[in-house]
Parts: structure tokens; C-alpha cells; sequence
């Protein structure tokens, strides 16, 4: 019988409002790379006002960790995965709070507008120059490789956390049901 | 909360082994799909690099231009509106008034180098700097329709036209299979050579040959094409034979017009009937259809791209101002993408690029090569 503290509501809400968002958006840019369809038009459309909200998101979410700090991992955890825990995290909220902000700049290094939604436009950010554009496209491209290997090492410990540790990490992220903020959640 | 991974019964060490398999297998699928939506499963998938690399084929490898249009000048004017199209759409451009404009004259293909020839196709590219950071592209070019209509249409011309490895020329049996399978390029192929050749940039008329969409103000929209018709005089090809050996002689000749007396098209925009095709480039516009007087382009200044203001701009034909949408034609999409893709490779090489054909020291003579 264990128990693992929960995180508050608003960090479950902003995670799981932001992880379906931060998940489409890796799909949407190795997609639209790679295509010359009618779909990239669309795809691009939907990428830059999404990366703005997620940069957005991003804030109010840093906001939230100070306010409500995230619980302990369980004490079962050994030393070396607490450490990629942590360090994971943080290159999980580094990219997301860095990626909108290359994509951002590196449009504005090109010059192109950047459009969110009909005539509303966001300012360039960054001169207009062809090196400094082709560095932080390259950028963005790397940058995004790391993130989608990011995301997948932290799917995948979530789940080893719920399937083979059974420690209730991932419980105390996942449910909404019942329970208030800050409640010790029973998941033995 | 207790689902079915927090069971309280302890797990096997088969059951472990069972459990890590299935995470191994979902993590590796979810890296599957990822793979897949960016090609790497997919090798007939027409992707941005596999269109680079036709382009590569077909015109050797060129670092630091452009993959298409490759030999240009940049130019820069100004944009005055009749306000005669602001009733069609909201654009701010089509209201009275002026907007500056940075453009570029170019010759298709993608060889910065070629000599300058009559029949090669000639374009002009426009960005109109509209107030608050709005912006319009577009590229034209002196042809009345476009050879294709699709993506893979294009792709599979580049190929067909590209040098054979072991003769260094095309394979004319490969261009005869590609226009046995594309009749719609061999009806706007003879379209495109029944039309009038002038002697240079200055008195060419240039055509959007893509369908775009005007919105008004009320939301409604209408199919448009556009076209930039010269003011100054019009003369056939024949009258003015190059001099031999000036490779740039239509560069030249436009650089020494403009730095005589800025040079002017009309905006003219063709409003289509709702039901007019317009996801077919290779087709004809329908015939009478109402025109509008849109506002005139003037060009009143020549550089070369080398210190250009054209050089670091991407002539998307998706940058639109609100009031100006894409049509369906798949080839906006495709022109948007291959685009973006030869703008990234040509600034990464940016650093290794030799001088433009035509160069800042012959645009200060005034054009004499």
C-alpha cells in the first residue's frame, strides 16, 4: 500500500490541455516538412497559432509551478531515476517554452509574417537575415527530434511507472475523478 | 482510483517481461507514426526534399539560389490602388492609395547562368508592404497558362526533362512518355507557344496562373486571377535582336529602361463566375470575363540580387493579406512548400554562394555587361 501525493488541479489541467497540443504540434511539423500536398497549407495554418498558444500556455505554467509546486516522487524511487526524472522535466519545459520561440524567430528572420488568425499578426521579433534564419531553422529541426525523444522517454516511464513499479506516478497526474487539491490519493 | 496497472496482486517475472514488451511496443508505435507522417516509410511519397532533389537533377547544383527562377534582379517601386478592387475585397492594398513594393524579374529554371533567351519564360515577382506587418506575394509569369496542374505533374516533368547521366542530354523518349500521360500539358504547352514574345521584361505581361479568392467585407468571396499589363509600348521580340554575346541582355536592357524613366503595369483583375474552374492551372481563363483596373505598379529601381532587397525574401504565393484567400489549386500548396524548402537550402549555403549573373557593378553601369 502506497500513496502518492497528487498534483494540484490546475497542473493536471494545464498538463493534459498542453500534452495533446505539444503531441500534435511535433506531428504536424515532421508532417508539413515533408509534404507538398494541399494538406501543407493547412498544416502550416493550424502550426503557428497553436506554437503561440502553447507559448502562452507555457508561461501561465511556470506561473503555476511556483504557486503550486509539483508533489515528491515516492522515496521508492533509486537516486538515478529521480535524476532523469528531473532532468527530463526540465528539457520538457525548456523546449516548450524555446521551440515557439525559434519558430517565432526564425520567421521573423525570413521575414515572413507571422500569421495567427485572419489579419492578426504577431511583430518580428529578430532582423531580417538569411544566416541567422537558416541557423535557427536548422535549430527548430533539431530542437524538435529532441523534444519528440523527450516526450517518448517520458510516455514511456510513465508507463513503467504504472506497469512495472505500480509506485502511482502516473496516478498522480492522470485522473480527475474525485479528490481535491492537494489530497493524498489512496492508489495501493 | 485503482485501474487495472495499480492492481494490489503482485506481477510474475514472466508478467514483468509481459508488461515491458508492451511498453517497448506502444512507445516504438507511437515513433512509428511519427516516422510515417514525416516519409521515412513512404518512398514514393512526394516529400519537399524529393522535389529538391529533381530540381537538383535537372539543373545541376547551384548553392545559394534559388531552385527555380534561379536568375533574377531585385527591383523596388511602389503600388498605386484605384480603389476600384476594394469593393471585391478587403485587402487595405485595394484601398486608394499607395504601398511600396520590393519585386524581382527572373527567368524560369534553375540555372543562375543561362543566357537570356526570348522563349525562356520571364516572371515578376511582387511584395506588396501593406500597413500593420500585412504582406502580399505573388509571382507571374509571361505565359498564359502553366504547364501542369499538380504537384507530381511538375515533379515528373523535371524528371523527364532532366540530363541523361551517360549522354548528358535529356532523354527525348522520356519526354515523349511524360506527355503521353499528361494531355493536359500538351494542350497548355501549345498555348503557351502560340502566345506573343516581346522584346524584353518592360513590355511583357505577366499572369497569376493560379486561382486565388477576393473576400469583401461582408465575407463574400469570388474566384480572381491577376495580371500586370505593361503601360509602356509593346514590341515584338524581332525588333530588338540581342547583341551577340551579352548573356543578360534582357537584365540589361530592363536595368538601363528603369534608371531612363520608371517603368508601369496596370494591376488588371480577372473576377471569375462562381462555377469557373479553378483548380486547373492548365487551363485557359474562360473568356469575357469582367475585368478591373486594380492600381499600377511602378518599378523605379534596379539592383542586383547580390545587394538586393529581394534577395532574403521567399516569394510564397501563400503570404496573402485578410481579404485575398488561396483557391483550391493543389499546386498554391505545392508551390508553398517547395518554396519554403529552397529558401531554407539556398540561406544555409548563403556563405558559398558565387556572385548573381548579373551583377551590382553591371547594374550600376547601367546595364552593360
Amino acid at each position: 500500500m502506497t500513496t502518492q501525493a497528487r498534483f494540484p488541479a490546475v497542473s493536471r489541467l494545464l498538463h493534459w490541455l498542453m500534452a495533446p497540443m505539444i503531441v500534435a504540434m511535433l506531428f504536424i511539423g515532421v508532417g508539413m516538412a515533408a509534404s507538398v500536398s494541399p494538406r501543407y497549407e493547412l498544416l502550416v495554418s493550424i502550426h503557428r497559432p497553436l506554437g503561440i498558444a502553447i507559448l502562452v500556455l507555457c508561461v501561465i505554467r511556470f506561473v503555476n509551478r511556483f504557486i503550486n509546486p509539483p508533489p515528491e516522487l515516492p522515496d521508492t524511487v533509486p537516486s538515478l531515476q529521480r535524476f532523469a526524472a528531473k532532468a527530463s522535466h526540465i528539457v520538457l519545459y525548456a523546449l516548450m517554452f524555446i521551440m515557439p520561440l525559434v519558430g517565432w524567430g526564425m520567421l521573423s528572420a525570413a521575414r515572413y509574417p507571422i500569421v495567427l488568425y485572419g489579419p492578426l499578426r504577431l511583430p518580428p521579433i529578430l532582423p531580417h537575415d538569411l544566416t541567422l534564419y537558416a541557423w535557427l531553422r536548422d535549430l527548430h529541426t533539431d530542437l524538435a527530434y529532441l523534444f519528440f525523444a523527450t516526450f517518448l522517454a517520458h510516455f514511456g516511464a510513465a508507463l513503467f511507472h504504472g506497469l512495472i513499479r505500480r509506485d502511482g506516478v502516473p496516478g498522480s497526474m492522470a485522473s480527475f475523478g474525485g479528490g481535491n487539491v492537494g489530497q493524498k490519493a489512496d492508489i495501493g | 482510483m485503482n485501474s487495472f496497472w495499480f492492481g494490489a496482486r503482485p506481477v510474475s517475472n514472466v508478467g514483468v517481461l509481459v508488461r515491458l514488451g508492451a511498453i517497448g511496443a506502444v512507445t516504438l508505435g507511437v515513433a512509428g507514426a511519427f516516422a510515417y507522417v514525416g516519409g521515412w516509410f513512404s518512398p514514393v511519397r512526394l516529400t519537399q526534399d524529393r522535389m529538391m532533389a529533381a530540381f537538383q537533377d535537372a539543373n545541376g547544383t547551384h548553392a545559394g539560389f534559388r531552385r527555380n527562377h534561379a536568375k533574377g534582379v531585385c527591383v523596388t517601386g511602389w503600388f498605386a490602388s484605384s480603389g476600384q478592387a476594394a469593393a471585391l475585397s478587403k485587402a487595405a492594398v485595394f484601398r486608394p492609395g499607395r504601398v511600396p513594393l520590393v519585386g524581382r524579374f527572373a527567368l524560369a529554371g534553375g540555372m543562375p547562368f543561362q543566357k537570356d533567351a526570348p522563349a525562356t519564360v520571364r516572371s515578376m515577382a511582387l511584395r506588396f508592404l501593406l500597413p500593420g506587418g500585412e504582406e502580399w506575394r505573388t509571382g507571374m509569369n509571361n505565359i498564359p497558362v502553366f504547364p501542369v496542374n499538380s504537384a507530381r505533374g511538375f515533379y515528373e516533368q523535371l524528371l523527364a526533362s532532366s540530363p541523361d547521366p551517360a549522354t548528358g542530354k535529356p532523354d527525348p523518349a522520356k519526354m515523349k512518355a511524360f506527355l503521353a500521360a499528361h494531355p493536359e500539358t500538351v494542350r497548355a504547352l501549345s498555348l503557351i507557344k502560340q502566345r506573343q514574345v516581346t522584346s524584353g521584361f518592360a513590355n511583357s505581361t505577366f499572369n497569376s496562373l493560379k486561382a486565388f479568392r477576393f473576400v469583401d467585407a461582408a465575407g463574400a468571396s469570388v474566384p480572381v486571377r491577376w495580371s500586370t499589363v505593361p503601360v509602356q509600348p509593346s514590341a515584338a521580340d524581332s525588333a530588338e535582336p540581342p547583341a551577340a554575346g551579352d548573356n543578360n541582355y534582357l537584365f540589361d536592357d530592363l536595368i538601363a529602361q528603369i534608371a531612363q524613366q520608371p517603368r508601369r503595369w496596370q494591376l488588371m483583375v480577372t473576377i471569375g463566375e462562381a462555377d469557373d474552374p479553378t483548380n486547373d492551372a492548365t487551363l485557359a481563363r474562360p473568356a469575357r470575363r469582367r475585368q478591373i483596373d486594380a492600381g499600377t505598379v511602378t518599378i523605379d529601381h534596379a539592383s542586383s540580387e547580390d545587394d538586393g532587397r529581394c534577395t532574403a525574401v521567399n516569394y510564397d504565393p501563400l503570404v496573402l493579406p485578410s481579404g485575398i484567400e488561396p483557391s483550391d489549386d493543389p499546386l498554391l500548396s505545392a508551390r508553398s512548400a517547395a518554396y519554403a524548402r529552397s529558401f531554407t537550402l539556398r540561406a544555409e549555403e548563403e556563405h558559398e554562394k558565387p556572385p548573381s549573373a548579373v551583377t551590382a557593378r553591371e547594374v550600376q553601369a547601367g546595364g552593360k555587361s
